[in-house]
């Protein structure tokens, strides 16, 4: 049973402070939903989480299964269980698709980096680019090099049922995708779920969260959470909008 | 793919070829000659080869123009400073009776090409090898069904004696002594391979030749010339390596290629010299009527290399592909890695592909020449040079020359120069990949189109040292 537990974050960048004193927690199974509008420090919460140096922890813990990562490299956080799905996730044309997914499973499995992919490997990434709505063209492209928005979400979420990981951070998953393609991507995350995994995904859009039924809903706003709740808050927030909303609070 | 060499395992440990090498005694040698090159100096090595007596008047009118020529004015003083001839050994024949069995050769000869697994890589994968240990070819072998077929690979001197109306044909006339360098080597030419391959022959797999400098303070002078008659194939390796020397060695090689009419000549060379050698290399193809020539340089090691691939299109419709990959990895290191490409007939093609990577001090450059001689109509020629930068110390050049006498070629371009962002390697960490492993794969990732030309075998044990490199690399910054 695996457990993400934020214990009061606060975090700046370049001397600004996003994110002031969050705390919550997701386990094996749960969908915890982070809702909030643009600029509220969603991303910046998922930056702090997975590690990027740009972000800068001010004070609090990030405990993954009882330890504090919170000083841990990227790589490390990765290794132990974590990872994120980026919502405008980084061009590198030199490295294939399916040369980093074989690297991720390599590393994680203890062998070399430029090991050939096992077979049980190749199988499970020929399902899961029909699953995700990718073709193998895409496998042998550099990553996101001359990927429409769209396959970057598919490839990150390709690259998260691939790996499988304790706790997935998802970045908007659904921004910039076709109906069938929130579609496609909300059961993936579902199975992704139910095979033992805790998502934590932000989203503008209720669709989704109608597709992934999501455990716990979170607002944040200005750093901070806002509210708490269930499934009720996306469809209050649907109505009414998030200004109306944050102003009930 | 289960199978592991020992090579592999060595490098995945972090040691480097170099390193492998270094733990071998040197060979003993059986004839040494040393100081000023002289012309008692030329027809002394001339004698002990048993050579006819135009091959002796080839090396002294090289000679002659060796000491006529001046000396290029662009190569860095440290290098020429450390190319003084006089102190260098110009030939060195191992104590060793050339075989072509491996159980022949003595174990401690034997050794340095067990260390970098050649035996065993010629087993799975190729269909001929030689292998030259300082001046001398000491190992050969085709196998049967080429010979059978007309397939001729011998060392050099032997095809001198055996095939004497055949190498004078092409031996220095598709590179002739023009200057300095190749004037040199035609003076103390020594090994190298000699191939032919009948008209029509395609060889399905490569032909290695492997090179090897044990002892420092060396010249190494080997000729390679691959004669591929009408329609043939063949795909041609070559591979080289040292042991960290106590001072520089210098190599001075040349590679003459003629493809005849409708054939295809792949030529792979993957040098990998120690820190120790000043690489130069004289490498010329001439391609007749639709023949196709193929050029892979990957210029790994050495502490300074001079390369060139160039082929003259003589005859309509015939191409060439001049791929480079340079690595100057280390403060001071002048890697060149040119092509030269002469359109010399309509309807000729040229692709030239170069990709270099410089770090932590290096310096990579392109220097290249595209012809197109008056008459050669609807040439069509496109070079690209892509430059990987790995930090502010190292420097990459790109310096391509065009000449284009015919108004109907197509002559085009693209240079880049990149630099390993910041987020790209964030990104690639959060994905598990310590810092110099996201270097390292982005780096391998860079020149994949040109590993994955490669036989299995080569593109991973190369894969791997170019790891290494870079991990090492890392650790230091």
């Amino acid at each position: 049973m695996a457990e993400l537990r934020i214990e009061d974050l606060a975090v700046s960048v370049d001397g600004k402070l996003i994110i002031n004193g969050v705390s919550f927690g997701v386990r094996s199974g749960e969908v915890l939903a982070l809702m909030g509008p643009n600029g509220s420090g969603k991303t910046t919460l998922f930056m702090t989480i997975a590690g990027h140096p740009r972000y800068n922890v001010v004070r609090g813990k990030v405990m993954l299964d009882g330890e504090d990562i919170v000083k841990l490299p990227p790589e490390e956080r990765f290794l132990r269980g974590l990872m994120v799905a980026f919502q405008t996730p980084t061009v590198v044309p030199e490295v294939r698709l399916s040369t980093l997914i074989t690297a991720m499973i390599n590393k994680i499995n203890g062998r070399k980096l430029t090991d050939p992919a096992p077979p049980s490997l190749v199988n499970s990434l020929m399902k899961g680019i029909q699953e995700v709505g990718l073709t193998p063209a895409h496998l042998s492209r550099g990553i996101n090099h001359g990927f429409s928005g769209g396959e970057m979400k598919r490839s990150e979420i390709l690259q998260l049922l691939m790996v499988k990981p304790k706790v997935a951070l998802i970045d908007e998953p659904d921004s910039g995708l076709d109906v069938d393609g929130v579609f496609a991507v909300g059961k993936a995350l579902l199975s992704l779920a139910n095979s033992g995994t805790a998502i934590v995904l932000t989203t503008h859009s209720a669709k989704i969260l109608h597709v992934v039924k999501p455990t716990r809903v979170l607002v944040l706003n200005r750093g901070r959470i806002a509210a708490e709740g269930g499934m009720e808050l996306v469809e209050e927030i649907e109505k009414v909008g998030y200004e109306n909303f944050l102003k009930a609070r | 793919m289960g199978m592991r060499h020992d090579l592999y395992n060595l490098i995945e440990d972090g040691i480097t070829p170099e390193e492998v090498l270094s733990k071998n005694t040197p060979v003993r040698r059986s004839v040494e000659i040393k100081g000023e090159v002289t012309k008692d100096v030329v027809e002394e090595l001339s004698k002990i080869k048993r050579e006819p007596d135009w091959m002796m008047r080839l090396r002294l009118r090289s000679l002659e123009l060796f000491n006529k020529l001046p000396t290029p004015n662009w190569l860095p003083n440290w290098v020429l400073d450390n190319i003084n001839l006089e102190d260098y050994i110009s030939y060195a024949r191992p104590d060793v009776n050339r075989s072509s069995n491996w159980d022949e050769i003595p174990p401690e000869v034997r050794q340095y090409y067990e260390a970098l697994n050649i035996p065993e890589i010629e087993a799975r994968a190729l269909m001929g090898l030689g292998a030259q240990l300082d001046s001398e070819i000491i190992y050969i072998n085709i196998r049967k069904q080429l010979a059978e077929k007309g397939v001729v690979v011998l060392p050099m001197e032997e095809a001198v004696q055996k095939y004497p109306d055949l190498v004078k044909q092409y031996f220095m006339r598709v590179f002739p002594p023009e200057h300095k360098f190749a004037a040199l080597h035609g003076a103390l030419w020594s090994g190298g391979v000699f191939v032919y391959v009948p008209p029509g022959v395609r060889i399905e797999a490569p032909i290695e030749g492997f090179f090897l400098i044990s002892n420092a303070g060396e010249g190494q002078f080997e000729h390679t010339l691959v004669v591929a008659d009408k329609g043939s194939y063949i795909h041609y390796i070559e591979g080289c390596s040292a042991p960290r020397l106590s001072k520089y060695s210098f190599h001075d090689g040349m590679v003459e290629i003629y493809a005849h009419e409708g054939a295809k000549v792949k030529f792979t060379t993957v040098q990998n010299w120690s820190r120790n050698v000043i690489n130069f290399n004289n490498k010329r193809a001439i391609a007749e009527r639709n023949a196709e020539v193929e050029w892979v340089e990957a210029s790994i090691g050495s502490v300074a290399s001079f390369v060139y691939p160039s082929t003259i299109l003589k005859g309509e419709g015939a191409k060439t592909e001049i791929t480079g990959i340079t690595i100057a990895n280390g403060k001071g290191h002048v890697k060149e890695n040119g092509a030269k490409v002469i359109h010399d007939a309509p309807n000729t093609s040229s692709k030239v592909v170069n990709k270099s990577i410089s770090a932590n001090g290096g310096t990579a450059v392109y220097k290249g020449v595209v012809y197109v001689r008056r008459g050669a109509r609807f040439a069509r020629s496109h070079v690209t040079c892509d430059s990987l930068v790995l930090d502010g110390d190292s420097k990459a050049y790109t310096i391509p020359h065009d000449q284009v006498f015919d108004d109907t070629a197509v002559v085009t371009h693209e240079a880049y120069t990149g630099r390993i962002s910041e987020d790209k390697i964030n990104y690639l960490r959060t994905r598990g990949l310590t810092e110099e492993e996201a270097k390292s794969l982005i780096v391998l990732g860079f020149i994949s189109d040109v590993t994955e030309g490669l036989p299995f075998e080569y593109a991973m044990v190369l894969n791997r040292v170019i790891m290494l490199e870079f991990s090492k690399y890392g650790k230091v910054a």
